[in-house]
């Protein structure tokens, strides 16, 4: 299926040690029919834990948005938002 | 278990990365005394506890554990940090006692199980009172109050109020233990006891509050790198599932952070393999019925101090990082081995161990890496393990060392294995029953539920570590 929400979960040292470990089990944590619509990708460091304006690791970028202090809740949140948003999926 | 995210651990891994980056830049000595102020800086909104100062008071004493005290050393509470620093570096010896409780974080639990909430009637009936056997219960402004003094824990009040007034309440730390080893002292601080700790590190990781805490042999580590002395780290296998990369790049990782030489432990559990089974044949052919792994330390602990009756089944082999030691001092006489591992009870082994120096936790080696700004995956990956045998790899997880002796005794002899992974209260009980019956002939016995993938200081949920390590076991 084309057109799937990008989510890049980063696999950088510094987002692994802060909690970002845990964010691997994202695909097993979504609904069955949120995960088909989401392309899960672990990602090298995103670079925003150099910057002082993304906030505090661990991060996650779900389509062009970067979550900070990404939890699983909060990521499968902001993912269920962006899908709503599109169109694509509705509660 | 050390890998469920909480701002407990995120606090605790803040730390030792600021720490470490400190000890990096030589400057810990000089600002060691501002990081709970640049944690908590003035006006900061971010505050866990009754106020600002008191978070600042918490992280200090945390960073004390960090360094190596036990909170209950302090003579003076006005000596700064920088002074636990400089004692540290002259510090020669490390303590059998590897854990510390902060007091100033602890105290906050109730000390009676069971609380009357407001949703109290008063009734007329008080079949709280009436049925309470020691007398614990009195009627303050209508409502039930306990008394702790006097409360046994006994669930009566609960289980006879018709308003289902009475809740439980756990501790945390005390409800984790397996087997009673922290318990409150009269001011209703924890305490462990170490005649009964067996150093599953349960209670560091169940403390809503962070207050059990490690004390970290990072200062002696720093000061060998500082001193230009040889450091040679052991790494024990389950680092294979700590981080998104091959384990090529965490020993590139390792060996960038300064240290001269990475030893696999999975060499030194080749040689646990081959003994261990060894063993157990000659074990069976004599009629022992049934034979126990040892290479879990809190398994060993647990047998020793609580389950006597086991201890003449527990394997005599030793624990690979035992083995893993004893080559690498031979050929690093002068070395400082540093054993790298997943939990406490690890720790406490390498205090007993006769040629490893001392110990770093995943979660410490972790923040290493962020304070030297190393990210793993980017490493040069280093040659790694040749000539071990993949099942040696496969240690740390459940089933792993039963199935590594198993391939080794290769269909020889009546081999049945049962394996127990994740030791809690019950477990220890089960454990009694085995000299009464065992379902097998070989048990494999991990304090963690999973195997020491889900130790109390791993980075990496251990469903995912374990499938890095099935990985690699298959290679």
């Amino acid at each position: 299926m084309e057109n799937k929400l990008s989510v890049k979960v980063c696999t950088g040292t510094l987002c692994y040690v802060m909690g970002g470990a845990e964010l691997q089990l994202l695909e097993s944590y979504l609904p069955a029919e949120i995960a088909a619509r989401v392309d899960i990708k672990g990602a090298p460091c995103l670079d925003c834990c150099n910057r002082t304006d993304a906030g505090k690791a661990p991060f996650v970028q779900v389509g062009d948005r970067i979550v900070a202090e990404a939890s699983l809740f909060k990521v499968a949140e902001v993912i269920k938002e962006m899908l709503k948003a599109e169109g694509k999926w509705a509660e | 278990m050390g890998g469920i995210t909480n701002n407990a651990m995120i606090i605790r891994r803040e730390l030792m990365t600021r720490i470490a980056r400190l000890l990096m830049q030589g400057k810990l000595e000089e600002q060691v005394d501002r990081i709970p102020l640049e944690l908590r800086p003035k006006g900061s909104t971010d505050i866990s506890r009754c106020c600002i100062y008191k978070d600042r008071a918490v992280l200090k004493y945390k960073i004390m554990a960090m360094l190596g005290f036990h909170i209950q050393d302090e003579e003076d509470e006005l000596t700064p940090l920088a002074e636990y620093v400089r004692q540290a570096f002259r510090r020669t010896e490390v303590s059998d006692e590897p854990l510390t409780v902060v007091d100033a974080a602890c105290s906050a639990c109730v000390k009676a199980n069971y609380v009357i909430t407001n949703m109290c009637r008063g009734c007329v009936a008080r079949p709280c009172l009436v049925n309470c056997p020691k007398n614990a219960i009195r009627f303050e402004g209508g409502q039930a109050k306990i008394d702790s003094s006097k409360c046994v824990n006994c669930g009566m009040c609960q289980k006879n109020c018709p308003f289902h007034a009475v809740v439980y309440v756990p501790v945390p730390c005390e409800e984790s233990c397996p087997v009673g080893a922290i318990s409150k002292d009269e001011k209703g601080i924890e305490h462990i006891d170490y005649d009964k700790c067996i150093y599953c590190g349960k209670c560091l990781v169940a403390c809503p509050f962070g207050a059990v805490m490690e004390k970290s042999h990072m200062m002696e580590i720093f000061r060998a790198f500082r001193e230009k002395r040889q450091v040679v780290a052991l790494v024990a296998p389950a680092i294979a599932g700590q981080f998104r990369t091959p384990l090529e790049n965490i020993v590139g990782a390792i060996l960038q952070l300064g240290f001269h030489d990475v030893v696999e432990v999975a060499r030194g559990a080749d040689v646990t393999t081959a003994n261990e089974a060894a063993e157990f044949e000659e074990k069976m052919k004599a009629g022992q019925p049934f034979m126990t792994t040892s290479c879990c330390p809190s398994y060993t602990a647990s047998v020793r101090k609580h389950i006597p009756e086991l201890e003449p089944f527990v394997s005599h082999t030793r624990t690979p990082m035992y083995y893993t030691a004893e080559m690498t001092r031979k050929k690093y006489p002068d070395a400082v081995l540093v054993f790298i591992g997943p939990c406490l009870a690890k720790r406490f082994e390498t205090f007993q161990d006769p040629n490893t120096d001392y110990m770093l936790s995943f979660e410490e080696i972790g923040a290493m890496f962020v304070a030297a700004g190393i990210d793993v995956a980017q490493s040069k990956p280093a040659d790694v393990g040749a000539g071990i045998d993949p099942s040696g790899r496969g240690y740390p997880v459940a089933g792993g060392v039963a199935g590594a002796v198993g391939k080794k005794l290769a269909g020889r002899v009546d081999y049945r294995s049962v394996a127990f992974d994740g030791i809690d209260k019950a477990r220890i009980r089960e454990l009694k029953g085995l000299v009464r019956s065992c379902s097998g002939n070989m048990v494999e016995v991990m304090a963690c539920e999973g195997g020491c993938v889900n130790g109390c200081d791993v980075i990496a949920n251990y469903k995912v570590a374990s499938r890095q390590i099935g990985e690699l076991v298959k290679k």
